[in-house]
């Protein structure tokens, strides 16, 4: 059974339009992720979607009924904001409730929904205090717990770590990742970071300047991307692109991802090590290329490269992925 | 910290110039009060020194309790002026609600003509105001007062809370839609608690030259049923005979209740309750 289903939405601010001829299918439990660079209307599309803004066109459909006209109460959804937006002047217990008392549900089945989201998210001994009392990773749990009492038949993510920091970020990627697997309810998760959409998602959706670039698998997506800029985007460090001709390949532009050059006396690529940085488990090389291109190599464990040095690098060329002048990949 | 305000010189500088400010604000306060426990010669002779056992003399509260209705007056002045504060920020925060919130054709025009009032004092518009009043038959009416407060004060008001909202977070708001509030839910639960302190600015810039004013109860509610404190007051002050014992006293009462006034809302003032309701 399809949760969510778009069909040519079209959404515009005024002269601006944001969203172009958007058509999405997403079938029950599958965890969706868009992606795709700031401006590219994935935030956009994400509110059409909870109905916070209305499409200018095309029809919206979640768990098989059409909610285009319904408003955002409505639909069945839950969304866990950025900025967690927690009601600041109720407690936890509150801000978990204040939805289902909306929607007059019973007293004992809104504490018994909020008790199993509190020992989901470890936030029993948190319920009694106010949003200002917590940490950052707390307020965000409490935000997903909001979510999760709603029992939705859909979830919606917008950027829901941007605000936490690194260590916090892996944790709550992780604890989002089992939550998933626990509830086995339909997702879909804003991000501008390709680690966290490679990571959680079952599908992909790369936008960009409005429009679908392309859907997929997190390495249907990596290893068959359909034009650079999907190419580019994910993957890091990102995919190098140099010219074609020079290098006897066809196309225009030649892709080749940073750990699938190696260092090679003999190798086609000859240049200058512009920068190292090492990681311990891995070592990145920037090279200035002769004809004057910046190339990222990827080297697994610890090299002994020194910036000024002269390299050469080699590659396999099956490897490689050709492109088009504008952009599209071509395929053999 | 800082370490220019650590710096002893900068320090004395500041408190220096506050303390000169706050001396020359309460100068005047100060001059009332003293005076208005002092005998009429007592005043004239030496208006600056301290009431003694010699010159200390309650004669002008006596004259003021006994004169006319001193007490319904008083009671006047706070119905004005509260029923006006409330009315200019409900209404003042739902129209800056608006205007910050919802895309509409002609909504910075709006904002536009709402914030005109700022620049054009409504006193040019007493003749106007004043038919309008004998029209519908309010003159005399504490009704009068209040109508023509709020409409003075919801210009800035306006222009104010509409700024203060278009902080409030959007993400917020849109929480709410979710759960199920309605706009007025979110508008009164959410959004109003959160420019609270924005709300006390308002009412302490509105309430003090309501709770002065002496123009609009002159002209449209001068009977003695509806006199405020400073219409009132002006029983003393003749063309030729000023019974200063009498005002001084009158104007000393009339500064404890916007004293009260200005503590509850200067409490708000300072209090930030929007912490940790977002990042």
């Amino acid at each position: 059974m399809t949760a969510l289903s778009l069909e040519k939405i079209n959404k515009s601010f005024g002269e601006v339009h944001v969203l172009k001829d958007i058509d999405l299918t997403v079938s029950e439990g599958e965890f969706i992720v868009f992606v795709g660079p700031s401006g590219c209307g994935k935030s956009t599309l994400l509110r059409v979607i909870a109905g916070l803004e209305d499409a200018s066109s095309g029809t919206i459909r979640i768990g098989g009924s059409d909610v285009t006209t319904t408003p955002p109460a409505k639909r069945g959804i839950a969304m866990v904001f950025q900025s967690y937006a927690l009601y600041p002047h109720l407690d936890v217990e509150g801000n978990m409730a204040l939805g289902l008392k909306q929607a007059g549900e019973a007293k004992t089945v809104i504490s018994e929904r909020i008790a199993m989201a509190a020992r989901m998210l470890s936030l029993d001994e948190y319920l009694k205090r106010r949003p200002a009392e917590l940490s950052g990773g707390q307020r965000q749990r409490v935000a997903i717990g909001r979510a999760i009492v709603r029992k939705p038949e859909l979830f919606l993510f917008d950027e829901p770590l941007s605000n936490l920091d690194a260590a916090l970020r892996m944790a709550t990627r992780v604890e989002i990742a089992r939550l998933h697997r626990e509830l086995g309810a339909s997702m879909i998760y804003v991000t501008h970071d390709q680690t966290e959409a490679m990571t959680l998602a079952d599908r992909i959706v790369v936008l960009r300047d409005g429009r679908i670039e392309q859907v997929g698998s997190p390495m249907q997506l990596y290893n068959d991307p359909d034009n650079q800029f999907v190419a580019g985007f994910l993957g890091a460090p990102s995919m190098n692109f140099l010219p074609a001709a020079p290098l006897g390949a066809k196309g225009a532009t030649l892709g080749i991802r940073p750990e699938h050059l190696r260092v090679a006396a003999d190798g086609p690529l000859a240049g200058t090590v512009a920068h190292v940085e090492r990681l311990g488990g891995d070592t990145n090389l920037l090279v200035t290329t002769d004809a004057g291109d910046t190339v990222t190599v990827r080297l697994f464990r610890q090299h002994d490269h020194r910036v000024d040095q002269r390299i050469a690098l080699a590659f396999d060329p099956a490897d490689a992925f050709a492109f088009d002048e504008n952009g599209r990949r071509i395929r053999d | 910290m800082n370490k220019a305000r650590n710096n002893p010189l900068n320090s004395f500088a500041a408190h220096a110039a506050l303390i000169t400010w706050t001396v020359i604000a309460l100068f005047p306060v100060a001059v009332i009060l003293i005076n208005s426990f002092k005998t009429r010669k007592a005043i004239f002779r030496e208006p600056l020194a301290l009431p003694d056992a010699d010159s200390f003399s309650m004669i002008g509260y006596q004259t003021v309790m006994k004169q006319g209705d001193f007490f319904l007056y008083f009671q006047n002045s706070f119905i004005v002026t509260v029923a006006s504060l409330f009315f200019i920020l409900l209404f003042g925060a739902m129209a800056a609600f608006a205007l910050s919130e919802y895309r509409f054709k002609g909504n910075t025009l709006m904002g536009l003509y709402l914030a005109l009032g700022i620049m054009i004092p409504i006193r040019i518009g007493t003749v106007a105001i004043l038919d309008m009043m004998v029209q519908t038959g309010l003159v005399n009416t504490l009704w009068a007062l209040i109508l023509v407060y709020t409409a003075q004060g919801l210009p800035l008001a306006v222009f104010i809370l509409s700024e203060f909202m278009r902080q409030v977070s959007d993400d917020l708001k849109n929480a709410g839609r979710i759960d199920g509030m309605s706009e007025y839910a979110i508008f009164f639960k959410l959004v109003l608690p959160l420019v609270r302190p924005s709300m006390a600015t308002v009412a302490v810039f509105n309430m003090i030259p309501i709770w002065n004013d002496l123009w609009f109860p002159l002209i449209l509610a001068p009977g003695e049923s509806t006199k405020t404190l400073t219409l009132g007051s002006q029983v003393f002050i003749g063309q030729f005979v000023t019974d200063w014992n009498a005002v001084l006293s009158a104007l000393s009462l009339a500064i404890l209740p916007v004293l009260v006034l200005y503590v509850i809302f200067s409490r708000q003032l300072i209090r930030g309750i929007t912490s940790g309701a977002v990042k």
